[in-house]
């Protein structure tokens, strides 16, 4: 028995659709029990103990999309919000919770088949429920060779992560531009099948993006116009081998040549990997003789702590995948690119030959970059870590922007104070081509007061971010609102676009009413 | 508690190869035990628990154990010999600490029976 209603949903009305949902999908997949539900609550929520936490009222848990068109017939008749999750382990981002409390989650976690993988043209065709690991195992079983693309959290979905715009460390790292085709059920049950997947019989879907006419597979990502049920995705071949190689440039100042370098290199596709531009005073091993430095130090004196150390004043690991022979280029060309900054030092890292067998990947502490899931991710903020949310502000690739934003974040948290648990630094990632991405851990505490205090400093990095010109590229549930608010070129021409595409395909405003801040019109 | 030496090396886990090899090497977990179990206990673990509490290099719930249990209880749980059904039902439900609930779509009761038992089974 439910005890929690949708909005603006007669508990008659309700009682009447869980009776429509389990007739549809069997009453074993229809969870309505508190106990049952609360498994959905979001275990990262910064509404901890508040009553601001975004609750489900039921669940519903298909396993083919036949079962997803009755769904969300029956839903539509009743006007009852659906929250999807694939895998629901959008953990830091709402994990499986929904935005609109009392909605009902449509859990497609059962829906986890592996249609296809091609290991000559290279592409998957996946379900919503498939894991990275269920990919990865699948394709292990099986002897392919070829790689997937995990995200750090390697128990996330394929189809979730690319339509939250996911990215990964590989040269497939863009999640979402590595998709090809879809199948969409729409808000009224009809199914749509996007680019070749329109043509009856279609021999490309998976290996050609577009089909004919508008190509509509962007209005489906970070959404609420649809239920993706079917996704494929571009595949890596394995490559030959892998490289990395470390630059440190020694002054403050390098990082404008440093990133222009960079840039260079990763724009013409000698870097193809992820990698990320670190301070090293803020990630190098910890020394008790730094914590005397910093205080009131200025950045010559920072600049002389890592001299002295051998170390550089930015590090920057540059990844390289394909022939062993061509690695061994790129890297030169690369150190000869970077040799404009006096005094940069090289070093090389880790090599590997593949495939690798099981006793060589156990040594690697971080296997992700070798498209091998894995979940260490979790290990961050410590033993005691109650969970975290990510801010994620979208910067240019320059060395002004590094600066810039690394000194303007870092006015917030003198402002405000600092979150208990946070980086020293900010990371700046290139997980997406010609931009940077700044990942930022906010700890998640089971305390109301540092929640508060954490969403407060939260907002205020959005506003600073806003403030310079930078969006962020995804957020957590309780903070779509803030994001999309500041999308507002034109008087939110956007907002208003993507309203109307909402009230023309979901006019019931069934679809996860909220999500990334689109609204129903019932619910505007 | 969070000195600077843990906080490097969980951030060095997640951040540059290259940082890694500036900090000193991380020595290598014991391999698994090989243990008698249930066959279906030992594949819903594998696939769901072992992860994050299994041996080896990165995984959060067994570097987490080793850091809270500081060697007095082992950190892969599969060497546990003090879980009890009620420790391991609560842990997969409710969560401990940053590790979430598991749904009954990911793992359903039947499944974390099957867990229960080859975890406790030689308890």
């Amino acid at each position: 028995m439910a005890t929690r209603l949708p909005p603006g949903v007669s508990r008659k009305d309700f009682t009447d659709a869980l009776a429509q949902f389990e007739a549809a999908i069997g009453k074993d997949w229809v969870f309505s029990r508190d106990e049952d539900v609360d498994l959905y609550r979001d275990a990262y929520s910064p509404f901890w103990h508040e009553e601001e936490e975004p609750v489900p009222s039921a669940a519903v848990a298909p396993d083919r999309v036949e079962q997803v068109q009755q769904i969300l017939r029956i839903a539509g008749r009743y006007k009852i919000p659906l929250w999807t999750i694939s895998t629901g382990k959008n953990l830091g981002y709402g994990g499986s919770a929904p935005k609109t409390s009392g909605s009902v989650v449509l859990d497609l976690k059962r829906m986890n088949r592996v249609l296809e993988v091609n290991d000559k043209n290279h592409y998957a065709l996946v379900e919503p429920g498939v894991s990275y690991f269920d990919l990865y195992r699948y394709i292990q079983d099986k002897g392919l060779r070829v790689w997937i693309d995990p995200p750090d959290p390697g128990w996330g979905s394929l189809i979730g992560n690319a339509l939250e715009r996911g990215g990964g460390y590989t040269p497939l790292r863009d999640h979402f531009d590595a998709h090809c085709g879809m199948e969409v059920v729409l808000a009224n049950g009809d199914i749509v099948r996007t680019g070749m997947g329109a043509l009856p019989g279609a021999k490309t879907w998976q290996q050609y993006k577009y089909g004919f006419g508008p190509y509509v597979d962007g209005i489906f990502s970070q959404s609420n116009l649809g239920v993706v049920t079917k996704m494929g995705f571009w595949l890596l071949p394995e490559p030959e081998a892998y490289f990395s190689g470390t630059v440190m440039a020694p002054k403050h100042d390098d990082i404008y040549a440093l990133v222009e370098a960079f840039a260079h290199l990763a724009n013409s596709g000698i870097v193809q990997g992820t990698t990320s531009v670190l301070r090293t005073i803020d990630f190098g091993p910890p020394d008790p003789a730094l914590a005397a430095v910093r205080v009131g130090a200025s950045t010559s004196d920072l600049e002389r702590y890592v001299a002295q150390k051998g170390l550089g004043y930015w590090t920057v690991d540059l990844p390289f995948y394909g022939p062993a022979n061509v690695i061994a280029a790129q890297w030169e060309y690369a150190k000869k690119k970077l040799s404009v900054i006096p005094g940069v030092s090289f070093r090389d890292g880790a090599s590997y030959r593949f495939p690798l067998d099981q006793a060589a990947l156990e040594k690697i502490p971080n296997p992700v970059p070798l498209g091998v899931p894995s979940l260490t991710t979790f290990a961050i903020g410590g033993p005691r870590s109650q969970g975290h949310m990510w801010f994620s502000p979208i910067i240019p690739m320059t060395g002004e922007a590094v600066v810039e934003a690394t000194t303007v974040f870092d006015q917030v948290y003198r402002d405000l104070g600092s979150p208990a648990g946070a980086l020293p630094g900010f990371p700046i990632w290139s997980f997406f081509p010609r931009a940077f991405v700044i990942i930022y851990f906010f700890p998640i505490e089971h305390d109301v007061e540092k929640n508060r205090r954490n969403r407060e400093i939260f907002r205020r990095l959005v506003k600073t971010a806003v403030d310079h010109g930078w969006g962020e590229y995804r957020t957590h549930t309780a903070f779509m609102d803030d994001i999309a608010q500041a999308y507002s070129f034109n008087n939110h021409a956007l907002r208003r676009l993507h309203e109307t595409l909402k009230d023309a395909l979901d006019p019931n405003g069934i679809l996860a009413p909220g999500k990334n801040g689109v609204w129903p019109r019932r619910l505007r | 508690m969070r000195t600077p030496q843990k906080m490097w090396n969980r951030w060095a886990r997640r951040l540059q190869p290259g940082l890694i090899l500036l900090a000193a090497a991380c020595g290598t977990a014991a391999a698994t035990a090989d243990e008698p179990a249930t066959d279906r206990g030992r594949q819903v673990y594998d696939k769901w628990c072992a992860p994050c509490h299994g041996a080896g290099e990165g995984k959060p719930g067994t570097i987490a154990a080793g850091a809270i249990y500081k060697g007095s209880k082992p950190a892969v749980l599969t060497e546990r010999r003090d879980l009890t059904p009620a420790v391991i039902k609560t842990a997969v439900r409710t969560g401990v600490y940053v590790m979430p609930r598991f749904r009954k779509t990911e793992v359903t009761d039947a499944e974390l029976e099957a867990i229960v038992a080859y975890l406790t089974h030689k308890s």
